[in-house]
Formats: C-alpha cells, structure tokens, sequence
C-alpha cells in the first residue's frame, strides 16, 4: 500500500510551484517505447453488458504503465464498454477491474478521480460557460470543504491550459468555440485532474481531420513528455498505428491481438478483424504501418 | 471580513476566469474561495429588495404605521397595539413568503439542473399537482385541520416525485424521461383531482379550491415555525449537495469521472427539492411558476452557466413576497389568493420567452 501511494505521488507531481510563483515542469521523460511492464490499471476476467445483453466475456486486459495505449476494434465490438468498465463507469457483472492492486469498485469514487481521468464520449458545456470555468471543474477531486481554490487548483488549471495550447480563450465562451478547440477545452479540463492515468473515448471522432491530428499530437506529448499513461479508442487505424506504441484489437467483445502496431499490425489481423481486405505499407512519415484499403479496383 | 485578504489575480499570472471573479484566501491559506462576482452582485441587491419590500408589508396595510414604528417593534420596543399588528399579524405572512418562495425557487433550480431543461420545474413535472391530490383527500375524504392537510400535501408530493421517478427509471434517470414522465403523471392526477371535487358537497369543494388556488392568508406562527425548522435542514443539505449538482450539468460520465456518484447524489437532490416544493405546497397550497421562472430569470440576471440555487432561492423570496402583496393589496375589498397573482407573473414570464426566441431566430 505504502509503495503505491508513493508510485502515485511521483507520477502525479509533474507540475510545482516553485517560490517564485512561476511553474516548473519537474516530470521525468520516459524512454520512447517502454517495454510493457505490468500495469496499474488491468482488467480480470471480465463479463461487460447491459442489462440482458452480453457484450464481452472473461476479458482479460492490462494497461502498460507508461504506454499510450489505443483499443481498436468495428462498430459495436465492445471497445467503449471496455473503457467504460475501466474507468469504473460501467460495473463488470462478474470479474474485476484492479487500480493500484485494489478492485476499483471499491476505492472510494474521489479517490479514484484523483488516479484516473476520462474524457467520455458524451460532455455536456453547460451553457455560457467559459473556458477557464469549465478546465477548472476538473479540479473537483481535490478540492475539500473549506478549500475551493487552492494554490494547487491555480497551477494545475493553468498548466492543463497551457499543454493543450488554450490559454488564449480563458475567456471565451465554450459555446462560441470550433469543433477542434472545444475538444481540446475538454481534454484541458481532464488534465487540470491530474491523473497519471488518462482515458479517452473516441477523442477525435466529428473533428475534421486537422483537429483530429491536433488531438492525436497532445495526446503523444501527453505521453511522452509528462509521463501520462494514455488509454484511447480510436477509430482510425492508421491514427492508431502512428501514434499508439501499444495497440489492442478487439472483435466481437474479445481482445484478438495486443502488442505494439509495428509487431501485430498485419493485413491477415485486419482483415480478421474488420473483414477488410487490405494491404500494409510503412508510413513514409512515421515509419508505422499504414493501411491501405483495397477496395473493389476497377480492372 | 479582516481574516480574508482580496487577491485579484492578474492575468499573466493567474487563470484568466475573466472580470467576473474574484479568489479570496484567508491569511493561513487554508481557507479559499473563488467567487463570482456578479452572481454575489445580484443576491445582494435582490436581498436589498427582499428587506425593503419586507418592510413595507409590514408597514402598511388596514392599519398603517411608520417605517420607524416598525423598526422599533421589530427591535421590540414598539407599543402594545403595533406589535400586535406587526409582530403576530404581519411578521410571519412576510416571513413565509420570503421562506416558501425561497423553497420553491430552489427546488426549481434543483430540478432544472437535474433535468438540463428549463420546463424541468416541479410544478411542470406533477410534484404540485400530487401534493394537490393528497391535501383533497385529506380534505374530502378523510377530513381534517390545517396541520393533517399539510402532512397529506406532503405525502401526496413525495409519493408523485417516487411514482414519477420509478416510471422514468431505466438504466439511470434521463433528465429528459423524467419531464415527460412528470406530465403525464401531472395530467393523470389533474382529472383524479377534478374528480375528487366534482363528487364533494359544495362546502368541502369551496375550501378545496381555495386550498387549490394557493394562498397565505391562513398562515400565522403556528405554521411558520415547523416551516421554518423543516426548510432550514433541507436549505442546509441543498447547500451541501450544491457543487456536485453544478458537476452534474456536465454529463453523467463527466460528472463520474471527476468522483461524483451520479445516482445517489440525484437521489439527494430530488429528496430535496421534492422536500422543498412539497414543504411549501403543504403551508400554502400549490404556488405556480415561481419554481419555473426563479432560476432561469436569475440564471440570466446573474450570467451563470447553468442555474444555481442560491440567486433561484433569493429571488424565488422576492417574487413571492411581491405577489403576496399584489394579492392583498390589488382590490382593496378582497384578498387574491397569492397563486393567481403567479399564474399572472407566469404568463408574463412566458410571453418574455417566447418573444425572446422568436427573437433569436
């Protein structure tokens, strides 16, 4: 116990205040692709469903310390319950999602707000709410009765700002903002919680494809540069390729292959998996496979 | 006000929450706030309001007396006569209709917020309407005092908001459910309740209605001070519960995700705001349209994102004060029941709604 809450509390100081009052980043840079070591956050045997229906069965599933992790996966394959469950959203009816060696369901739920943030599918912007209020709502978990607002709110909303490049619009109404800068808003507001741990639900979808590189880029430095764990569902495949380093693959609620996209990436496992005949070539940018679709050409 | 020291933050260095905030820390550091300006802005001056239009009821009326007199009377050095008139007549009408409608403005804030509607209001969603039934069958069938009446309306409001919250229950309360859910349960006990009249003698009926229609004029300090204690513990927990219902306007997975247990804390907040609407139904009968319109007037007075409580509630007080007096003031040889001058100020509210939106597009 002791070693988890000291794991926790390095992980979680990526930013200070130094005497001064101006910020300093004391977050250390992993290794570029960590090997997959065993993780914090990991799912047992899972059974995911609503109601009557059954959507995955004796799932098992670990998120690599340290690793930007995408789940990929057709249409209705399971791969937002998955998220859902791990981000205790969605209570598994039978099997456990272990935090930090415990059973999520029961950590108490602020605890868990404090070690693993989400940026779900579905957020409501209350209405006229501007851009600073609605980052600063991710400081919740760690505000107690008689401190709304502490030094430690302050710093963390206006790191959260600065690493997704929206100081700018402190000011500006979450209403009147782009697709592109509302999504980033919102992963602000995710940040300023300050969890090691990141989950985000299909963070690009109904962005046009610049945002969603954009996305895809914070997400990476998130990443690498602060040391966030990031777990993401993706639609785009090759999004996940370039810029996941662990990559899972799920069909029909069950995890078909895991690893890094440079390893398991094949056009067998695509066309398995979303029954698309393809061929893989290596991206000339990245160096990450690339998937290009064969389609019906014309002969 | 000594222990707090005013830190404006600037904003190169702090975060920029725009004009309208202010972050107050106590010389320790260990007590903060961050405040809204115009939010505490507009409380303030409608509480100014509150206190003067508070004043005048006491003030005039049958017997007039002068704002001195009723100060010293309040302060209790007023003669024998005017304490009679201010203190045990006057005193707890005003003081009810400040508490009541601060109630019903913030049970209106509560479920507008549950429900991100504006229509959300417990007297759209049925809460009023089954507070009604019971106070009739206390009335009708059972028969009974002021007090059995209340406990009915009470009943009555709390097993509607059970039965509406049950009917909408499907993996999770849906704000949206829960309004449509709340009509038609409303419509379904509105005929139960003409029924109920149509088959009573023409005496119980006649009390029935006026009951019906809302009023203060039955109100003394018997009834104010068990008011009084009952809406304090509710104000107490609608305070607490108050940053996890501005949470919650972001989404059940948002609000979740940032430690909030969705179910249970809507649980609480509809105890209380169905507690709120029905404390009030019960002293006073059904009182339209301050729930609905409180929230959203004050949401726009105050810029807000999403309604709050506390100006709901303040002006909630003020509106309902200002009826009352209408009320009994408009015809000078009979009183209005206190819910007709609403229903009025409520189609006012509507017609500015509706103009605005035509506005807008």
């Amino acid at each position: 116990m002791r070693g988890t809450t000291e794991q926790m509390n390095t992980n979680t100081t990526t930013v200070s205040t130094s005497p001064a009052g101006t910020l300093a980043r004391t977050g250390t840079a992993p290794a570029p692709n960590p090997a997959p070591t065993a993780g914090r956050l990991s799912g047992h045997d899972l059974t995911l469903g609503y109601d009557q229906r059954v959507i995955s069965k004796d799932l098992n599933v670990c998120v690599p310390d340290g690793s930007f992790t995408v789940i990929i996966g057709p249409n209705a394959c399971g791969k937002s319950t998955l998220l859902r469950a791990l981000s205790r959203l969605l209570k598994p009816s039978s099997g456990r999602v272990i935090l930090d060696g415990k059973p999520i369901h029961s950590i108490p739920a602020k605890q868990v707000a404090t070690r693993l943030g989400l940026l779900p599918q579905s957020s409501i912007s209350p209405d006229g709410i501007t851009v600073a209020d609605l980052v600063a709502r991710g400081r919740y978990p760690h505000q107690k009765i008689l401190s709304r607002w502490s030094d430690d709110d302050e710093a963390a909303t206006i790191e959260a700002l600065r690493a997704t490049n929206t100081t700018e619009l402190s000011r500006r109404l979450v209403d009147e903002l782009s697709g592109g800068q509302r999504q980033r808003v919102w992963v602000a507001m995710v940040l300023a919680q300050q969890t090691p741990l990141l989950l985000l639900d299909e963070p690009t979808t109904f962005l046009d494809i610049a945002h969603q590189i954009e996305i895809m880029e914070l997400c990476r430095k998130l990443n690498r540069g602060s040391g966030h764990t990031i777990v993401a569902v993706l639609h785009d495949l090759n999004h996940a390729c370039r810029y996941a380093n662990h990559l899972i693959a799920m069909k029909d609620g069950a995890i078909i292959a895991e690893g890094a996209p440079a390893e398991i990436v094949t056009e067998k496992l695509v066309e398995e998996v979303f029954g698309l005949p393809c061929r893989i070539i290596q991206d000339p940018v990245s160096h990450t496979p690339l998937v290009i679709p064969l389609g019906h050409p014309e002969e | 006000m000594s222990a707090w020291t005013r830190v404006a933050t600037p904003p190169e260095t702090g975060v920029d929450f725009g004009p309208g905030h202010k972050i107050l820390t106590s010389r320790t550091g260990r007590f903060t706030l961050r405040l809204e300006l115009r939010t505490m802005l507009v409380c303030s001056v409608l509480a100014i309001a509150g206190i003067a239009l508070a004043l005048y009821a006491l003030a005039t009326g049958d017997f007039t007396l002068t704002l001195g007199e009723v100060v010293r009377t309040l302060l209790g050095q007023g003669s024998e006569q005017s304490e009679l008139v201010v203190l045990t007549w006057r005193l707890p009408r005003v003081l009810m209709a400040l508490l009541l409608g601060a109630a019903l403005g913030a049970s209106g804030a509560i479920f507008q917020s549950m429900t991100r509607n504006p229509l959300g209001s417990p007297d759209i969603i049925g809460f009023n309407t089954g507070a009604y039934t019971g106070a009739l069958l206390v009335i009708l069938v059972l028969g009974g005092g002021y007090l059995q009446v209340a406990v009915g309306a009470l009943a009555g409001g709390l097993a509607t908001a059970a039965m509406v919250y049950l009917l909408a229950y499907k993996r999770g309360s849906q704000g949206f459910r829960l309004i449509i859910v709340g009509i038609a349960f409303s419509a379904f006990l509105a005929s139960v309740n003409t029924w109920l009249i149509l088959r009573a003698n023409l005496e119980e009926a006649m009390s029935a209605a006026i009951w019906g229609a809302g009023s203060l004029n039955a109100i003394g300090w018997e009834q104010g001070v068990p008011a009084l204690l009952v809406t304090a513990v509710f104000f107490a927990a609608a305070a607490a519960l108050a940053p996890r219902m501005k949470m919650m306007e972001m989404g059940d997975d948002a609000a979740s995700a940032l430690g909030i247990r969705v179910e249970s804390s809507r649980l609480l907040l509809m105890v209380v705001g169905v507690g709120l609407t029905a404390l009030a139904t019960a002293a006073a009968g059904p009182i339209a349209f301050i729930a609905l319109a409180a929230p959203q007037v004050a949401r726009r007075l105050a810029r807000t994102p999403g309604v709050r409580m506390a100006p709901a509630a303040v002006l909630g007080a003020v509106l309902l004060l200002a009826s009352d007096l209408i009320a009994q003031r408009a015809f000078t040889d009979t009183a209005l029941p206190v819910g007709v001058v609403t229903v009025s100020l409520g189609g006012a509210y509507l017609i500015w709604l509706l103009i605005r939106e035509a506005k807008r597009q």
